[in-house]
This record gives structure tokens, sequence and C-alpha cells, in this order.
């Protein structure tokens, strides 16, 4: 049953039938992508970050550093301990303060106070800190990440709530707001 | 009993299977492919089924949630009879795995086997080296603990240095913005869904590309490679007097070394037991030197030992580079001489290959790199090193013990090694130099000039400065001496 053509009925129809599976694939494709992008688009555009309590200044005296935590804003009822997340909490005078990230600004593994060295030390690669969180040694490529914070009614407020990650720098080229620079 | 004949008749008359089945099992094989180097495919796979089936058996009690996995684990190691053993056979199957895919490889390679025609052959081996070590990772992430953790946070670390994606892809690979709930359900349903899925496919599509192409043949120094007659040629191989029937001429080989390959590891199970779970995946708990499972050590090792300005374009452009050359082989040396004994430089890149990657496992062992955290409390100054000292030195021997020195700074070989060890330090550097180097750190050492009182640091130097082996001088700086001597009393240079 071949046309003039050269287009027969069903190699027509079987083109069709593949179009049309094309575009059903496309309304269920478009839906699953951004049901797999959905930590990306739709829970950035509030932001992840929010103003959290360290609880009173009085627990980080004066030319101390101390160790603080506090429970991540976006949680789910099963994320257990993971939800808490340590920081560290630098009292220079007054209402001047320094709030490090735990994480290494290497590879991200936890940094450790030394009072006695005055240095932040990390297991992982050696990476070592200075007391103010500038670079000392070691692969970093950087300083320690710091949060931004503020003091209202008698509490130490740091705005947190996303794991600092050495790229994020580009976030802010790219137009985002890095939430802990 | 004419009943089996006919039941299986019943099945054979509607499946049609045993032509195809009798065939695939006596396809002819070249006589010296049934050799003991040519069963670590068969093993792998063999490794494969173990580990789904270990790996369901898991699943029956594991739960894949932040707040409850860690607890799951402990009632499978401790509650579930038997549990602790099935943990163990799946994480030594995964060890073993490795292993075997690995030699599987090097195998194929020196045989040269990836040459023309089963170059497809070899890509998808690629791609399956890839899937495993994928597994490897997520598996290792499944056993929530707290290298997991951490571990996850050097994964993101990593992808989130990625040029403008970065950022974006550390969310999507967490699930969110943090290490949670939602970071371990995806690492699950990779390790347990996709992966797997992914990987049975490929090896299905591996195996038969080996069956259609036939088993490479044993290579013989000037039998050599040409597209234009090797099928030919491998043909009359097959199918001439040198050709055997696989089953059973050379299948029993295969069959007594995966059955070697599983009581190895039932019997490192048994004796060795499982892997982990280590301590609970707290991230307030920071007392922990996190490190990543055997096989992920050596990569460990090379992202402390990268100067900071090489790492970022190392670790992106590294693997992209590494895969472009497997995925190349076969195709820029497909054709040409099989045997080991005229291809001297594949020998030497596995030779290369083999010793890069034992040292950095071996050197990721001892972190010589990492401070030492408690050396400065848990290991005492030798105490040679102390004896007829005057009050100054010892006072620096407190100095160095309190400041942490100790923890970088080997004595006799005990303390960190991050930097070198100070027996000698005394014949390197003069009294200035120690000063100064204290002070001003560089070379990788912390400045401690903030840290110390003038007081310490001249104790301390003091202390460095009796460093020396017996009978070995330490180290003056002369052009000193004669400058103190000029100020000192303006005329005369010269003084016994």
């Amino acid at each position: 049953m071949t046309t003039t053509n050269g287009l027969s009925r069903r190699t027509l129809l079987v083109r069709l039938a593949i179009g049309f599976n094309v575009l059903v694939a496309g309304m269920l494709g478009v839906p699953i992508v951004r049901y797999i992008l959905s930590p990306v688009t739709r829970e950035r555009r509030p932001g992840y970050e929010s103003w959290l309590s360290l609880g009173s200044v009085e627990q980080f005296p004066e030319g101390q550093t101390r160790f603080a935590t506090y429970r991540n804003p976006v949680v789910n009822s099963w994320d257990g301990e993971t939800a808490t997340i340590a920081c560290w909490v630098r009292h220079l005078e007054g209402e001047k303060y320094q709030v490090f990230a735990i994480n290494c600004a290497h590879l991200g593994c936890p940094v450790r106070w030394f009072p006695q060295s005055n240095l932040f030390m990390c297991p992982c690669h050696g990476g070592a800190y200075y007391a103010d969180g500038s670079r000392a040694s070691g692969p970093p490529e950087r300083g320690l990440f710091e949060y931004s914070y503020k003091v209202e009614a008698g509490q130490l407020f740091i705005k947190a709530g996303e794991i600092p990650t050495p790229g994020q720098p580009v976030a802010a080229l790219a137009g985002e707001k890095p939430p802990c620079v | 009993m004419r009943l089996i004949p006919r039941v299986s008749g019943w099945f054979e008359q509607r499946l049609q299977l045993a032509t195809p089945i009798r065939a695939t099992m006596a396809h002819p094989v070249p006589r010296e492919t049934a050799s003991w180097f040519y069963v670590f495919g068969s093993a792998a796979l063999t490794i494969l089924v173990l580990q789904v089936v270990t790996g369901i058996l898991l699943a029956l009690i594991y739960v894949p949630s932040a707040g409850e996995a860690w607890n799951s684990l402990q009632t499978l190691n401790h509650k579930i009879a038997l549990g602790w053993f099935i943990r163990a056979l799946h994480g030594w199957g995964s060890n073993f795995m490795i292993a075997i895919v690995l030699i599987h490889m090097v195998q194929v390679f020196l045989f040269g086997a990836h040459k023309f025609p089963r170059e497809l052959t070899w890509i998808i081996g690629v791609v399956l080296l890839l899937m495993t070590l994928g597994m490897a990772f997520t598996g290792q992430v499944l056993r929530f603990d707290q290298d997991a953790y951490w571990g996850l946070g050097i994964g993101v670390s990593i992808s989130s240095r990625i040029p403008v994606l970065g950022p974006w892809l550390v969310n999507l690979l967490l699930g969110g913005p943090i290490i949670a709930g939602a970071t371990l359900s995806r690492f699950f349903a990779l390790h347990v869904f996709v992966i797997p899925g992914m990987l049975i496919a490929f090896v299905a599509v591996h195996v038969l590309l080996v069956l259609r192409l036939g088993i490479n043949e044993w290579p013989m120094p000037g039998r050599v490679v040409r597209r234009a007659t090797y099928l030919r040629e491998y043909h009359e191989l097959t199918h001439g007097a040198d050709g055997i029937p696989f089953v059973p001429a050379a299948v029993w080989k295969d069959m007594f070394f995966s059955g070697f390959v599983l009581l190895s590891i039932a019997a490192c199970a048994a004796i060795l037991g499982p892997f982990g779970p280590g301590g609970a995946p707290d991230p307030t708990i920071i007392q922990t030197a996190p490190r990543p499972d055997f096989f992920f050590l050596w990569l460990y090792a090379v992202l402390s030992l990268l100067p900071p300005s090489l790492e970022t374009p190392a670790l992106l452009i590294g693997p992209a580079i590494a895969l472009g050359v497997l995925v190349a082989l076969p195709f820029v040396s497909g054709e040409g001489e099989k045997s080991w004994r005229r291809r001297p430089i594949a020998v030497l890149i596995i030779l290369l290959l083999a010793v890069a990657l034992g040292s950095f496992t071996h050197l990721s062992q001892h972190a010589p790199w990492s401070p030492e955290m408690d050396a400065w409390s848990g290991e005492p100054i030798p105490a040679e090193y102390l004896k007829g000292r005057t009050a100054l030195e010892r006072q620096g021997a407190l100095v160095f013990q309190l400041k942490q020195c100790h923890n970088c700074h080997a004595l006799d070989d005990r303390g960190g090694h991050r930097g070198p060890a100070l027996d000698a330090v005394a014949v390197r550097l003069t009294h200035d130099q120690l000063v100064r180097q204290v002070i001003q750190g560089g070379g990788n050492m912390p400045a401690y000039g903030k840290n110390l009182s003038p007081a310490e640091t001249t104790a301390l130097v003091a202390f460095l400065e009796t460093l020396h082996p017996a009978g070995q001088a330490p180290a003056r700086d002369a052009s000193r001496a004669v400058a103190l001597d000029r100020s000192g009393d303006g005329s005369s240079a010269r003084r016994p």
C-alpha cells in the first residue's frame, strides 16, 4: 500500500506513535526532573539559612574560643543526631565575636580547637588555622568558614543552615549569596 | 522414573532453551585458555551473586533512616542471630570484589584482550569498574557511622569545587542543605536500586560479548593482531585441533576458583568479623579522625600530598583524564602484539600504577601529614633529652610540650610526623634561625610569635639548641660572632 511519495500508511502510523510517546515521555519527564532537582530549586528560593540562637552570650567568656551546637533550621523528623551541627565561637571583646564552621576549608573534616597552641587543627590532612580562623598551614587554600552573627537580648545568633563547602564562592559569582563567608 | 524427563520435556516444548544453552556451554575455546589465569571474570560474577544475596538479607533488618541506621546496624551485629556474619560477608565480599575486578583488569590488559575485536568488552568493563567503586563508596555511606558522615563531607567538598555547578551539585547529592536523613535515603536508593540495576544490565552485555566474540586466546609472542585477518585466525584456532568445548574442558577451573574465593570471603568474615559501624554519626562528636575504606585510602593520601594550588585542578581534571585514557586504550592499541613479553611499556605501566597505589595506601595508614593530636599530653620527652640540662632548657622542654610542638615534631621517633623530627635540629638551624622559625613559622609551620611570650621563646629555643647528637657540634653563625664582637668593643674583631 505504498503511496506515490513512498510513505506507507503503516510507516506513518509508526512515526505518529513514536511522536506520541515522545510527547508523553516529555510530559512525564518534566515532573520527574523537577522532583529530582527539588533540593536545588524549590527549597532554594526562601534559602536554607536563617538566624539561629547559640544560647546566652554568658557561655562565651571574653578572650576564649568555645564549642557550641545548634539545630539545623531545615529538618525532617528522621534526621536524628545529624541535624545538630557544631561550630566554634570566639569571643574577642564586647559584642565582637567570630563564629567558625566546624568544617575544615579543605575537605570538611571537623577541626578541633587547641587553646594551648592557639590553633585549630584538622585530623584528616593536617590543616591548621590560627585563632582568628586564618590559614596557618597544610592543604587548605583559605581560612575557616565564618558565620555572620548578631547579639540580641543577651543571645548570640548566627546565620546558618547549609554545610559550608570550598566551592561556595562560585555561588556568589553566579548571583547566589553564600550563607557562610 | 519417567516423570522427570516428561516434566522437563513439557517445559522444553514451551521454553525451547535446551539447544541454545547446550550450544553456549559447549562453545569451543582455545586449548590454552583453560588456564588458572582465566578465572577472575567468573569469580567477580560469583561475588556479584553473593553481594546481591547478602544485600537482600541485610535489607531485611537495615533501616535507611539517618536517625535509625546506626542502631539497626548495632541490632544486626548484636541481636539478630548471625546478623554479624551476613554483614561481614557483605563487607568482605565488597573488598574481594574490588580486588578481583582489579586483578581481572590487569590480566586482561597484560594478555592484550582489550584489542580488536574486543574493544567494547573492555569499555563496558571500565564502566563496570566505575560502578563497582560507586557501590563501594555508597555502601560505605550506608554503614552510617562517623567515617560515613565525614566521608560524605569530603565528597561534597570535592564536588563543590566543580565550576558553576558545584554548589547546586552539593544540594543535589545531599538531598538538602546538610548531611541528614535525605542524604542517607538517596544513597540507599543508589546502592540498592540504581547502581545494581545498571550493574546487572552491563554485566549481562559484558558476558554476552565474551560469548559472541569468544574468549581471548593465549597471547603468543609474534602472533600479531590484524583487523583484516584476526577473525579468521581465531576461528581456525577454536575450530581446529586446538579448540576444546568450554564445558567441561575449561569450566572446572572457574568453578574451583569461584568456590575458593567464596570460601576465602567466608573465612575472613568468620575470623575477622564485620566492618564497624564506628562511632555514632553525631556531627557534634568531633574527637574523630575520619578514614575512608581501604580501597579509597590512596586517594585520601593524594588529597593531603597535593600542593593546595594544584588540588582543585587535579581533582576535577585527573579523573576525566584517567577515564579518557582507559576508554581510548583499545582504539589506540587495538592491533599488534598481545603478549606481555613484547609489550614492555604495558608491563611498566602496571608496575608503576601498583607501586604508586601501594605507596599512597601505605602512607595513608601512617598519615604523617596529620598532627598527632594528643602527643603533647601523651608522649613525654625522652629522659636523655633532659639529663644535665639547665633550668632554662628544661623550662623550654615544658614549653615544647605545653605549646604542642610535640604534636607535629617527633623526638626519638615519638610524637607527630607532620613536621621534621627535631632530634638533631640544632645541627640544622642556628640560634637565630630557630628563633625566626618559631616566631614566624613558614615551610608549612604555623607562626607562634603571637602565642609565645619572649621568655617562653627564649626557653624553647634554649631547649632546641641542646638537640644535637653527641659529638656533633650545633650549627653556629660565624659572621654573627664577628658582628657581635665589633659592636661589643669597637676596636678588636679578634677574640679567642
